[in-house]
């Protein structure tokens, strides 16, 4: 076993207040502390509110230097590391690369979780979090490439009456964050090449802009309403709902403003 | 009005009556007398003062081509003839007969239906003369044949009539053995020529003469006849009785065939379209009033017009003013001037319709080789299939540093003009290559850049380029594995079977695999490759190919187009020596991506795929293999020494040693970086009595034991570090 230690420690979903007391704490015992902020951001505030939070220095990883994770292996051979991530620290396949990696070095490894917007986005909604499917994200399409496996995604969650967490592309370098009016216009293009009927102008879905902020905006309408309405600032997230509840209905209506007219059609079916 | 006057406007008048047009080409070994034959063409029909006809050659009209005495560009003049009393519009094109610029004669081949090959009497059929019927019949392009400078046979060999016939019957068998060789099934004896149906001309373009079967008939002039006027040096009267021009362009109406003719069988041919579409009918048609195509084969810097597209209409009418697609570029452009080639004068004209050689300004984007339509998704022509590749290099470099920007503008616009001429501009290192076919053709370029260009460049001694394979099947499938670690590609490589390599480089199997799918398989496994593997197939580059043999493995059709782009970085320069890689097939085993299509775009499977490719080659022995070249000599017996002693020092391999007469033909092969100063090393040897010529064949493994010098000496060049890396480097 090597003397050093790796925490990785979630900062939650909007801005320095998320982090738990225990991370807080766990900062305090780590004499250096890392952070990555590529994937994600945390949109209310900025590097010198955290290190102020935290009263510690963060040495700010690049995407390559966490992919690599070398530096920040190597450092967590003999001192006691802090890395913080946005969210929750272990629903990025990196994260859990690099911890299995220290596992493998010997390192003692640790995790301290933070909210995150797999759950808070049906929370927020209302919806009932064991009646998801598989989440996808939908990516900036790039030159050769638009993936379409987020369209296979929703059909296969759909099938089953399941709802589908549609994550949206942040590429926090450029500062491009995708909207919830970009993610919808993919759909209707994937739905475009593909022609399977699952997202039409009809299809309802929920926008949730902001979650963890004092001031999130959520709706819930047909594809045809929504798309070209405003939500706000980022960060935005999608859901695509499957067979609802009827208190999932209720909730819609009073959470999100789903069209009570919509709402009755939806209790028959 | 003059006679030239009264040609362009019947010219322009015969523009569309198509049965009344003839596109030629004019191609033969180099000296054999093509310009002085074209030229005298011209003044024949009026277009020019006939005293100066085959003296001055005005279609070799630059100074550099006018210095050197040979034809660098592809020439095009127009024509019109009266036969039968119809008068016929014929479009000529004068092409290089040096092998360096062969490239120029298979783009010319593009544009016509119909070529005159000329063989010299005295030399009779030479290497080039069979690369010229080669690049003929490549395009189904109908040949005739012209036997040139009899006059030589007669008043410096000094010949009886009779060894004069049985020369000319030595010719026309080997031109035909030679012709037999290179067609297609459907064709075998059918293009043959013969001196009693008039697809046999003899004559001497210098002194203007020539007569065929068919003249013979019309005048009563025989073979004895002609020996005597040339005998006793009356040429001239000959010239009266049998013009050159008369007797060859009666051929050419006679023998070869119109564009409408021609459009039937050459559209399926070199457009692999929909022959049933709007566009395949009509081309096939040759309509002008249907869908616009043309094929540009030549770009034309002039000083005044600047860029001029020349080429032909297959379909259509080009009109000034019209907005055109040039095939694989995203913008409009904007046709300016059409114009059509009268004599070697431009005229303007309101229209150029199909069936016709064009001249136009304003297609920018245009480079010798381009489509242009007016439909951006119509299907491009063919690719067309050059002879050979640009095998040597020098490094350019601005004299003053503040020209830098100047030279990389110069030197893609040469490689506009010239597609044999490949730049490559490396803005890190600073170093631009330039690579052409051979050390005159890059000289001819570097005079070009000075002295029309008017730019101060330095260059290296040329150097040849190199491709890289492999010598065996990957041993075990190589892991390639992205930045971020949650995807992984295997890949083996293997030789790629010679005959496939041959149909890659010869466009039988077409580069867009996307859009012809079942073609490609379906070739494929004619060629011998299983069904499984043809039908894996998904991309093409150069002469690699990459497949997939993968099954159900979910979302690796969303990064299909990534992989390829991996394929085609590798392809391009392999890991080797940074060389193009040539004859790999590259098989796609087996992959493991990550379920969120966000963590497999392009920044991860790029490297992951390319990684793999680089190491599988590294696992499979790779070689490298280096352009070789024919060297033919001719040597009197008493030099035969020295010109043997000449090629081995040069690594050359001699095939066949042939006496005739008091000379030997020696017949060999060398590498082209061996041969470099052949030139004058040979000269001074043999006192300039040795006759030798060159030919670009390709390229072979290069001898284990010079291969880690060469290596050496590329990567570092290159700004590489010396060795190549191990496999290992490509696992993380
Ligand atoms: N005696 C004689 N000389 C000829 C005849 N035709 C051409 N020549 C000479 O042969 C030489 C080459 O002629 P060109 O017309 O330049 O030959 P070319 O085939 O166009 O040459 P490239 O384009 O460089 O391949 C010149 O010196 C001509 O004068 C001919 O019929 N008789
Ligand atoms: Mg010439």
């Amino acid at each position: 076993m090597s003397k050093g230690s790796l925490t990785f420690i979630g900062l939650g979903l909007h801005d320095e207040k998320d982090i738990s007391l225990k991370g807080l704490e766990e900062i305090k015992n780590c004499s250096k502390v890392y952070a990555e902020f590529y994937t994600a951001k945390l949109i209310g505030t900025n590097i010198n509110k955290i290190e102020e939070k935290i009263g510690k220095v963060i040495d700010i990883l690049s995407r390559e230097e966490t992919e690599k994770g070398d530096k920040i292996l190597k450092s967590a051979t003999d001192k006691n590391i802090a890395f913080l991530t946005c969210g929750d620290s272990m629903t990025a396949t990196t994260h859990i690369n690099l911890r299995l990696r220290a596992i493998d070095m010997g390192i003692r490894t640790e995790v301290v979780h933070g909210s995150s917007i797999v759950t808070a986005v049906p929370g927020l909604l209302g919806l009932q979090n064991y009646k998801f499917g598989r989440t996808t994200t939908l990516a900036f399409p790039e030159k050769d490439y638009f993936p379409t496996s987020p369209y296979g995604v929703i059909k296969d969650n759909k099938k089953k009456g399941l709802h589908t967490l549609v994550l949206l592309d942040i590429q926090a370098d450029k500062e491009r964050y995708m909207t919830a009016n970009e993610g919808m216009a993919l759909l209707l293009e994937m739905e475009k090449k593909l022609k399977e009927q699952i997202i039409t102008e009809d299809t309802i879905v929920c926008t949730v802009a902001r979650a963890g902020s004092s001031s999130p905006t959520l709706m819930a309408d047909r594809m045809s309403i929504l798309k070209d309405k405003k939500f706000g600032p980022p960060l935005h997230t999608l859901v695509v709902p499957g067979k609802l509840h009827f208190m999932e209905i209720e909730a819609l209506e009073k959470l999100a403003g789903l069209p009570v007219e919509l709402g009755k059609k939806l209790q028959k079916l | 009005m003059g006679r030239k006057e009264d040609n362009i406007a019947k010219a322009k008048d015969l523009m569309n009556k198509l049965s009344r047009i003839r596109n030629i080409g004019i191609a033969a070994h180099i000296d054999h007398g093509k310009t002085t034959f074209s030229d005298n063409l011209l003044a024949g029909c009026g277009m020019m003062s006939e005293d100066l006809a085959g003296k001055q050659l005005v279609l070799d009209y630059e100074g550099q081509e006018q210095d050197r005495g040979i034809t660098i560009n592809t020439a095009s003049a127009s024509m019109v003839h009266s036969f039968e009393g119809k008068d016929y519009l014929i479009n000529l094109l004068d092409t290089p007969g040096h092998v360096d610029f062969g490239g120029d004669v298979t783009r010319a081949m593009r544009a016509v239906d119909g070529a005159i090959v000329l063989v010299c009497a005295v030399e009779g059929a030479m290497p080039q003369t069979e690369t010229v019927i080669r690049q003929a019949i490549r395009e189904k392009v109908k040949p005739v044949l012209f036997i040139n400078k009899v006059d030589r046979l007669i008043n410096e060999l000094k010949v009886t009539p009779e060894e004069m016939q049985q020369r000319f019957v030595k010719i026309i068998q080997k031109y035909n053995q030679l012709l037999n060789n290179i067609v297609p099934e459907d064709l075998k004896d059918k293009w043959d020529v013969k001196v009693e149906d008039g697809t046999v001309a003899f004559g001497s373009a210098y002194y203007n003469w020539a007569i065929s079967a068919s003249y013979m008939k019309k005048t009563g002039l025989s073979f004895k006849d002609i020996y005597e006027y040339c005998h006793k040096d009356d040429q001239k009267t000959l010239a009266k009785k049998s013009p050159i021009h008369e007797v060859i362009l009666d051929m050419v109406i006679d023998h070869l065939p119109s564009p409408q003719e021609a459009q039937k069988y050459r559209i399926p041919h070199i457009w692999r379209g929909d022959q049933e579409s709007t566009l395949g009918k009509s081309m096939i048609e040759c309509k002008e009033n249907g869908p616009l195509a043309l094929m540009v084969t030549k770009i034309i810097l002039d000083p005044h017009a600047g860029e001029i597209a020349v080429g032909r209409m297959y379909s259509g009418k080009i009109e000034r003013g019209q907005e055109l697609y040039v095939a694989g570029m995203p913008n409009k452009n904007r046709v300016q001037q059409v114009n059509v080639m009268v004599a070697i004068d431009r005229i303007p004209v309101d229209f150029v319709s199909a069936g016709n050689i064009v001249a136009a300004t304003g297609i920018r984007d245009a480079i010798a080789g381009s489509t242009v339509t007016d439909d951006p998704e119509a299907e491009p022509f063919e690719r067309i299939v050059h002879v050979s590749d640009p095998v040597v290099t020098v490094a350019v470099e601005a004299k003053n540093m503040k020209d830098l920007p100047k030279l990389i503008e110069v030197l893609r616009s040469i490689s506009k003009a010239d597609p044999s001429i490949q730049v490559q501009i490396n803005q890190e290192t600073g170093e631009n290559l330039m690579s052409g076919m051979g050390e005159l053709h890059l000289e001819i370029t570097e005079y070009r850049i000075r002295n029309d260009y008017k730019l101060d460049i330095v260059t290296s001694e040329p150097i040849v380029v190199y491709r890289e394979t492999v010598g065996k099947t990957s041993p075990h499938k190589f892991e390639g594995k992205s930045p971020n670690k949650h995807n992984r590609f295997y890949i083996e490589v293997e030789p790629l079977p010679d005959n496939i390599v041959k149909a890659l480089h010869d466009n039988v199997i077409p580069e867009n695999v996307k859009k012809h799918k079942n073609e490609v398989a379906k070739i494929l496994q004619e060629l011998g490759m299983t069904k499984e593997l043809a039908k894996g197939v998904f991309a093409i580059r150069g002469l690699n190919m990459m497949a997939d043999t993968t099954k159900g493995i979910q979302y690796l059709f969303e990064t299909r187009e990534l992989i390829k782009e991996a394929f085609d970085e590798v392809m391009k320069s392999g890991p080797t020596a940074s060389e193009p890689c040539q004859g790999v097939l590259v098989r796609l085993v087996d992959a493991k991506l990550h379920e969120d299509a966000i963590h497999r775009g392009p920044a991860q499977v790029i490297p992951a795929a390319r990684n793999a490719i680089y190491g599988s080659i590294t696992i499979s022995d790779p070689v490298i293999l280096e352009p070789m070249q024919k060297v033919f000599i001719s040597t009197p017996q008493e030099l035969m020494g020295d010109a043997s002693r000449e090629l081995n020092q040069r690594r050359a391999e001699v095939k066949d040693m042939k006496t005739e007469g008091d000379s030997v033909n020696i017949d060999s092969k060398a590498p082209v970086a061996e041969m470099f100063g052949f030139a004058s090393a040979i000269r001074s040897a043999t006192g300039g009595r040795v006759l030798w010529n060159t030919e670009n064949v390709g390229f072979e493994p290069m001898p284990k034991h010079l291969q880690d010098e060469v290596i050496k000496q590329v990567r570092e060049r290159k700004g590489l570090k010396p060795e190549p890396y191990p496999a290992e480097y490509y696992l993380d």
